[in-house]
């Protein structure tokens, strides 16, 4: 009879390393476009899109944050958790250390994001 | 005669470099790099938002300048590996499904997932000049 | 490559010159040498038809079946035949299988009936669409090609690995069969699904496009969901 085998905590992870790399596969490109190329440089959009009006605005009504912080954190997570597995590949083993290093860069960038969206206010 | 000495080798270094397939894997891999660093710029923008006027403006400037805007180009074509590669992998990820009585093959759900990626974009697109109008 | 262990402190390579046909296969070459130039090789094969899945080897770096990769392939050579990767080497070409056996026993690669019925009530019922959902995973020969490919498992031989996934979805997915929920124990480990990367290499090399690692990886959602919905599942222990 089968011994009873630790059931892996991974799904939390993959599932937010799921998420993110959905989103960035969706959205990835143009976000970059827009705000590493287009409004730099003025092309298709105007000059001032990303102002600091407009991005107040923006930041400051909660689809506008919800936006952000999905965008950002999500990313990070995706990240970590590919990092964690890449570094494996590359002979740095799953372990505690790797973990702590990984998920917490996107756990504190999570909480950076959070704090900045809730200070910008309303 | 019958000696066994069973011999283990280990896995070289060059395991993922010397291999076509596994090269592009480790490529699909390292696209999290540039993921998590622009994820980085974005959360360098909400800092910078949060402090004021000035301190975003800075923001911008940088976004601005001809180094920036090069690693965004960069960027945009590591995003648009991942994109590719997220949905070159999806098959995998998925059962089998049925529609109308037929098996979707892998292709299918490659290039639906490549075209929601350009409807996705051409909606953020939109919906960003009509919020800028 | 030849390894003696009785007088060889580690592997090493030796070179033979074989007759070309466009024909004739690297398995064909592997039996010319051993009948012709030096009969102390020692390597495992069988029906010579890519069907049993003894002949296992790497050739120049890639997991392949001897007796499906041909000469012409690699005209005018030289071919570089390898024990099969990620497996211990007992002699030459012949590598110690013993682990991939023992995770595949684990599994318990039969079916185990949902509802037993017993001869008098005649066979099991399956409808093709049934059939359909495993058909594919039944098509293992266990040549471990798959182990040989997957990175993950070269790192660390923990791993159940694509092969013994892919058998064990092949009777979960079977709706004769009943013990998924014990199955899916042990993919629910690290050793089990998690750590599978979709590197996807397995897929690639597999002779019989069992796909494996679609297997594996359709597997992680549903095994992701249970993960949290074993709360409130009736009768969950852990």
């Amino acid at each position: 009879m089968a011994h009873p085998v630790k059931r892996s905590n991974a799904p939390v992870f993959w599932l937010l390393f799921g998420a993110g790399g959905m989103l960035a596969a969706l959205l990835g490109p143009m976000l970059v476009f827009i705000t590493g190329i287009a409004a730099p440089l003025g092309w298709v959009l105007k000059p001032d899109a990303l102002s600091y009006d407009n991005m107040l605005a923006f930041a400051r009504n909660i689809p506008g944050k919800i936006f952000i912080f999905a965008v950002v954190t999500l990313f990070v997570w995706h990240a970590a958790h590919r990092m964690y597995h890449t570094l494996h590949d590359l002979g740095i083993r799953r372990n505690g250390l790797s973990m702590a290093f990984c998920y917490g860069i996107s756990l504190a960038a999570t909480l950076v994001c959070g704090y900045a969206l809730i200070a910008i206010g309303m | 005669m019958n000696v066994r000495r069973p011999y283990v080798r280990r896995m070289e270094p060059g395991w993922w470099w010397n291999n076509a397939f596994l090269l592009r894997y480790m490529i699909r891999e390292m696209t999290s790099v540039l993921v998590a660093a622009y994820a980085f710029v974005l959360l360098a923008g909400v800092f910078a938002l949060n402090r004021g006027e000035a301190a975003y403006r800075q923001w911008l400037d940088v976004m601005a300048s001809p180094w920036s805007v090069a690693f965004h180009g960069l960027l945009l074509a590591v995003f648009l590996y991942h994109s590719w590669s997220w949905f070159e992998i999806m098959p995998k990820t998925l059962p089998q499904i049925r529609l109308g009585g037929r098996l979707v093959p892998a292709a299918a759900i490659t290039w639906g997932g490549l075209a929601a990626t350009v409807a996705c974009c051409g909606i953020l697109l939109g919906g960003t000049l009509w919020l800028t109008r | 490559m030849r390894y003696l262990p009785e007088s060889d402190p580690e592997p090493r390579h030796q070179v033979y010159e074989v007759p070309y046909s466009d024909t004739g296969s690297v398995l064909e070459a592997l039996q010319y040498i051993k009948d012709e130039l030096d009969p102390t090789l020692s390597f495992r094969w069988s029906c010579r038809m890519a069907i049993c899945g003894s002949c296992g080897m790497n050739i120049n770096g890639v997991p392949r079946l001897a007796c499906r990769t041909f000469l012409r392939e690699y005209f005018p050579g030289p071919v570089r035949i390898d024990a099969l990767a990620h497996f211990p080497v007992e002699r030459d070409l012949v590598i110690s299988a013993a682990d991939f056996i023992s995770k595949l026993e684990s599994i318990k690669p039969y079916i185990i009936p949902r509802v037993e019925r017993s001869v008098a009530e005649g066979e099991y019922l399956q409808t093709p669409l049934e059939l359909e959902k495993f058909n594919q995973f039944t098509k293992c020969i266990n040549c471990m090609l798959c182990y040989a490919a997957c990175p993950q498992y070269g790192i660390d031989p923990a791993f159940l690995g694509p092969g013994v996934i892919a058998l064990a979805h092949r009777y979960n997915a079977d709706s004769r069969d009943g013990a998924a929920e014990e199955r899916m124990g042990q993919l629910h480990a690290e050793e089990g699904l998690w750590s599978c990367t979709a590197v996807g290499y397995c897929s690639e090399v597999c002779p019989k496009d069992v796909d494996p690692a679609n297997a594996v990886n359709q597997n992680k959602m549903a095994s992701a969901l249970d993960y949290f919905i074993r709360f409130v599942k009736p009768g969950e222990k852990s």
